[in-house]
């Protein structure tokens, strides 16, 4: 009796649930992915899973913590497919295998389990990998119709799990840079940037191939919204901001700065919007903390993808503003009912 | 460069001048420290802790002369807040130094004489009475000191304990369902 | 139309009121024995003021009022009161309280009814009449009704003055009001222009929530039929739009501020049950001795039962005939309704609901998962508070922050535990918060009021000190200047030199227990409230009476 108060009905959502239903929302992204750049991406998003599952498993067995109602939980598969969606394809097994577990035990576990983490572990992974392994980190599939040779599937999967390639391919000759990062160093050539779209590897708005799947992670995300799984707070003011800033360096000089929109449907920054920043635990929870933290998120996302080292900003972007997240939660605290202003401390 | 130095200096001397004048403007009288102790002490002024009350004892700690854990009224939550005041480690009872359930004192009107003995031991004034008249305890002044029992010629008093009643029934802490029996046994270990 | 606000959040749990209203609120029998508890109310408890043995009549006092906030208990039915004693009653804790136990005669006699009409007597004269009557609020906070009547016209706010019946009923499963609202229409309108009168409010707002057509249209009938210029409004149903201050807020788009009561802000609200029995007082002399009460849930004839204070709720719940797989009991509604240690306890003034419960309808919740910070408690939240930071701090016991996270502004409402999807027991841990911050504050007080005196004694006894030494002082003098003239006896001066003579006046005062003193003060009574000293005064009368003497004076020496 003494654990049973009031209220004594409850919503059946739970947070499996909301779990299942935010990776529910990337299959029409993933489904593209495969479209255009082929099945490996499955094959990450398999090894993914069973390295987030198990490790998971031995994290919880570890920390005393029951296993059945964690791993059911469906956080640690997110996290996984989220790194397996941001790192290349066609990487070594081990590399998605190092990275997920690093998600879960360091960026996760470490930091107390559900719920207690400060930074995106995700995007812990994908920080982590970057900068231990940016070799195989840039070898990105390139799309159908575009590369000299195309592998099968199976050939593919040798690749992954013994590094071999067939006779006569060099990998160069499979893989490419991001439209991102092609961009970045052809502009380094002081090349101007329409010269560069002519390339045979940009398609209407951003990269052949990749400006789709963002649309396939555009949809999801509206999904998520209308679905009242995330708020529209993070997206809009993300994409706004990066909007926003791409906008106002390419009116200034176009020769030299892309357009907004290619910002939007390059690397990461639909599956960042609606996917890797709208993760609660790690992002603020005042909807005017939202606006900033995201906002946040846009503008450095501009400034790392046109002005910083790596060819991508997202993720460090959102570990960045992961950062922020407690300031700003404590200065847009909402007015409580019956108080004027503001919460009183 | 030089320049730079400059300005820092003034900086520091032109806070150096604040924080001096700050500290004999708003100087405090008497020992703060003791103060804060004195206000974590539930004041029940029975000497248990080997002080002739809680003011002496909050002095004694103030001056480093007494542990923080002599305090039995206090519980083990007085030990921790003192603790956290003093930023020292938290230290358990010693033997026979138990808080026992609160009570009040209660005197048998038909037994007592009137003697003013117990009003005289009342740290308190809890006891009202005049001499060779039947005195009484003001229950909601009485702290439960106990220093009452021992004066009194004709032990008419007794320590009534206060057991939980609707007035001071709180809610409990939630159980947490997740917590696997095996470790909730280990912690409380 | 009126323009409604709207409140922060809120949610739609499904309502399962209609069961319930399927058939007119019938009368429950009389059952063989009644326990009236004397605490049915907010604030002090009622002093028992029959004795066992004594019969009594219906509606004849049998608690009265002690303190500001308190209200009057009556016995509900004619009978002996067979038994004064501790008893279990509906309150989480479990913990007995007084109550007295009647055994009904079978006759239902009434006391003397004396009804009246209210534009004949004064304001102060109909308050005091509700207290007497017990009348409390119905909707569950029972808070007296009488403190709340005081006249809006002395507030700064008085160009407002707004009455506001509440008629939302915003729990699931509870269907009393709605059914007072069908059938009692006229009396719930006449007790609100009674109320009006005493409040001198300017208009009178009646909120029903939407769910509630045949309420509505009822209420709409006889305020025509009144001819009174109150307005019906149908608010939206959404729960918890029942709540006082989320009344106010729909409908008059103002908000009580936090620590404040509606009436400073010169608005002032009364559940629907709550103004019908005060007119039932008042207009029929009937103290409140029953009330409707909901009965549902696992039941098979769900219904509505007006049923007398002190019914054993187990002989309410037999009414509804209870399916076989129920395995519990919920007194109030899902929301925020306690569940009951036994169903012996008996029917209070709080009770409008009782429901049979079972796995099925109430299944338990998944075990509880850590905070994923979803805020999906904060967007449901109507205090527009931030749960998931108050669960955090609540958990961490970090009490401090809580309130400066404004815990104590948490209406307990449970939207918050409604919606997370972790399914953590959130109110649970406010309401965990909340009374040891209570329990804490209240502690804090005593040890400041003990540290008062002791300090207060140590200045007493200096300045005593310091008086007895001028004073031999003065005697010295006085001896040296007319040596041959005073005795030298020193006189016993009980007051003033207890030391010296202490061992001698025990000796005397054990011999001669019973010898009397007239005349002397009482010491210790320097630094005492009022009330004390009134209890100081009763216990002296006490004495008085027990050693026929005459009562010595018992004012303190004022300093
Ligand atoms: S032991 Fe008694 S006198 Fe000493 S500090 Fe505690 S309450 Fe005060
Ligand atoms: S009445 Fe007795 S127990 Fe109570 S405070 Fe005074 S001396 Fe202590
Ligand atoms: S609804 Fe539950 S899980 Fe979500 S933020 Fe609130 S407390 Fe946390
Ligand atoms: S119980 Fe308190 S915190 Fe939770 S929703 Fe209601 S008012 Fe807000």
């Amino acid at each position: 009796m003494a654990a049973f108060f009031s209220p004594f009905i409850s919503k059946p959502d739970t947070v499996a649930q909301i779990m299942f239903r935010v990776m529910l929302a990337l299959l029409p992204g993933i489904a593209l992915y495969v479209w255009y750049f082929g099945p490996a991406i499955l094959v990450s998003i398999a090894l993914a899973s069973i390295t987030a599952l198990a490790t998971e498993a031995a994290m919880l067995k570890l920390r005393d913590r029951p296993v059945a109602p964690f791993l059911k939980d469906n956080s640690a598969l997110l996290t996984g497919w989220l790194l397996a969606l941001s790192i290349p394809p066609l990487a070594p097994w081990w590399l998605i295998v190092v990275g997920t577990a690093f998600c879960i035990v360091v960026a996760k576990h470490l930091y107390g389990g559900l719920g207690n983490n400060p930074f995106n572990p995700a995007m812990i992974g994908f920080a982590v990998l970057i900068v231990s392994f940016p070799v195989p980190m840039t070898h990105w599939l390139t799309p159908h119709g575009l590369g000299q040779i195309e592998l099968s599937f199976l050939e593919q999967l040798r690749y992954i799990f013994i590094g071999s390639l067939p006779p006569g391919v060099t990998l160069d000759a499979i893989t490419m840079a991001t439209p991102l990062d092609t961009l970045k160093t052809h502009l380094h050539l002081d090349e101007p940037v329409k010269q560069i779209f002519d390339m045979p590897i940009y398609g209407r708005l951003a990269g052949q191939g990749s400006e789709m799947v963002s649309w396939g992670f555009l949809a999801g995300g509206l999904y998520l919204i209308a679905a009242r799984i995330i708020s529209w707070h993070i997206p809009v003011a993300y994409l706004g901001a990066l909007f926003a800033t791409a906008g106002l360096f390419h009116l200034a000089d176009p020769a030299h700065y892309v357009t907004p929109l290619f910002h939007w449907f390059s690397g990461a920054a639909m599956l960042g919007a609606f996917f890797i920043l709208t993760d609660p635990v790690t992002g603020p929870t005042t909807n005017k903390g939202k606006l900033i933290f995201a906002a946040g998120a846009g503008l450095l996302t501009y400034l790392i993808r046109a002005f910083g080292g790596f060819p991508d900003g997202t993720a460090f972007a959102t570990l960045l503003m992961n950062i922020c997240v407690p300031l700003i939660v404590l200065y847009t605290q909402p007015k409580v009912f019956g108080k004027k202003s503001g919460g009183e401390r | 460069m030089l320049s730079a130095l400059l300005v820092m200096s003034i900086i520091a001397i032109a806070l150096g001048a604040v924080l001096g004048y700050s500290a004999i403007k708003f100087r405090v009288e008497g020992n703060p420290l003791a103060d804060k102790i004195d206000a974590i002490l539930p004041q029940t002024q029975c000497g248990q802790c080997g002080y002739p009350g809680c003011r002496p004892y909050a002095d004694a700690i103030a001056n480093g002369e007494a542990d923080i854990n002599l305090c039995p009224p206090g519980g083990e939550e007085g030990i921790k807040k003192l603790a956290d005041l003093l930023g020292v480690e938290f230290k358990p009872f010693g033997s026979g130094a138990e808080p026992k359930p609160k009570a009040v004192a209660f005197i048998d009107e038909n037994t007592c004489i009137g003697c003013t003995l117990c009003l005289q031991a009342c740290p308190v004034d809890a006891i009202v009475g005049a001499a060779k008249q039947m005195h009484t305890i003001i229950a909601s002044e009485c702290t439960g000191c106990e220093l009452c029992l021992p004066p009194c010629p004709v032990d008419c008093i007794s320590m009534e304990s206060i057991g939980e009643n609707l007035e001071n029934w709180k809610w409990r802490y939630p159980v947490y369902a997740l917590q696997p029996a095996n470790t909730v046994g280990r912690e409380s270990a | 139309m009126r323009t409604l606000y709207k409140f922060h959040g809120g949610v739609h749990p499904p309502g399962n009121k209609t069961p319930s209203t399927q058939q007119p609120i019938s009368a429950a029998p009389l059952p063989a024995k009644l326990i009236v508890p004397f605490r049915q109310h907010a604030g002090e408890a009622a002093k028992p003021v029959v004795q066992v043995g004594d019969h009594v009549l219906k509606g004849q006092l049998i608690g009265e009022p002690v303190g500001f906030v308190s209200s009057a208990v009556h016995a509900p039915t004619s009978g002996t009161i067979t038994v004064i004693d501790m008893q279990p009653v509906a309150h989480p804790s479990g913990l007995p309280d007084l109550c007295a136990t009647l055994i009904p005669d079978g006759k239902d006699e009434w006391f003397l009814r004396e009804a009246s009409d209210y534009r004949t007597l004064p304001a102060e004269e109909l308050r005091h009449r509700l207290r007497m009557a017990g009348i409390v609020g119905l909707g569950g906070a029972v808070f007296p009704s009488d403190i709340k009547l005081r006249p809006l016209r002395n507030h700064p706010n008085k160009e407002i003055g707004t009455l506001i019946l509440n008629g939302a009923e915003c729990e699931p499963w509870i269907t009393c009001d709605d059914m007072l609202m069908r059938e009692r229409a006229a009396g719930i309108v006449q007790g609100a222009e009674m109320l009006r009168s005493m409040l001198e409010a300017k208009e009178v707002l009646i909120g029903i929530e939407d769910n509630k057509p045949e309420a509505i249209a009822a209420m709409h009938r006889a305020v025509a039929d009144g001819g009174l210029p109150f307005e019906v409004v149908t608010v939206p149903t959404v729960y918890p739009g029942g709540g006082a201050k989320q009344l106010i807020r729909v409908l008059t788009g103002l908000e009580v501020p936090s620590g404040k009561l509606p009436t400073d802000i010169g608005v002032q609200c009364f559940n629907v049950a709550t103004v019908y029995s005060a007119w039932r007082a008042i207009a029929h002399g009937e103290p409140l001795v029953s009330r409707v009460v909901t009965v549902t849930g696992n039941v098979r004839r769900p219904g509505n039962y007006e049923a007398l204070i002190g019914t054993p709720l187990s002989e309410l719940i037999a009414l509804g005939e209870p399916l076989p797989d129920t395995d519990s009991h919920i007194m109030g509604g899902p929301m925020m309704g306690m569940p009951l240690p036994s169903t012996s306890v008996p029917l209070v003034k709080a009770s409008n609901c009782i429901i049979a419960a079972a796995k099925k309808l109430f299944p338990a919740p998944p075990p509880a998962l850590p905070c994923i910070r979803c805020t999906r408690c904060a967007q449901v939240c109507p205090a527009e508070l931030q749960p998931m930071d108050l669960f955090w701090f609540a958990q961490s016991k970090n009490f401090g922050q809580a309130q400066a996270f404004s815990l104590f502004d948490c209406i307990e409402c449970g939207a918050c535990s409604y919606v997370c999807p972790s399914h953590i027991p959130l109110v649970q841990y406010f309401r965990f918060a909340k009374s040891e911050i209570r329990m804490r504050e209240q502690d804090k007080l005593a040890a400041d009021r003990a540290r008062e005196r002791h300090e207060y004694r140590e200045f007493r006894i200096e300045r005593e000190k310091r008086e007895k030494a001028e004073r031999l002082a003065a005697k010295e003098k006085a001896a040296q200047a007319a040596k041959p003239v005073e005795p030298p006896a020193v006189a016993i001066n009980p007051d003033a030199t207890p030391e010296t003579t202490a061992q001698m006046k025990i000796q005397a005062a054990i011999e001669h227990a019973k010898e009397q003193a007239a005349a002397i003060k009482p010491k210790n009574t320097e630094n005492l409230s009022a009330e004390q000293l009134a209890e100081i005064a009763e216990i002296e009368a006490r004495r008085a009476r027990m050693r026929e003497m005459a009562k010595s004076d018992v004012e303190p020496p004022k300093e």
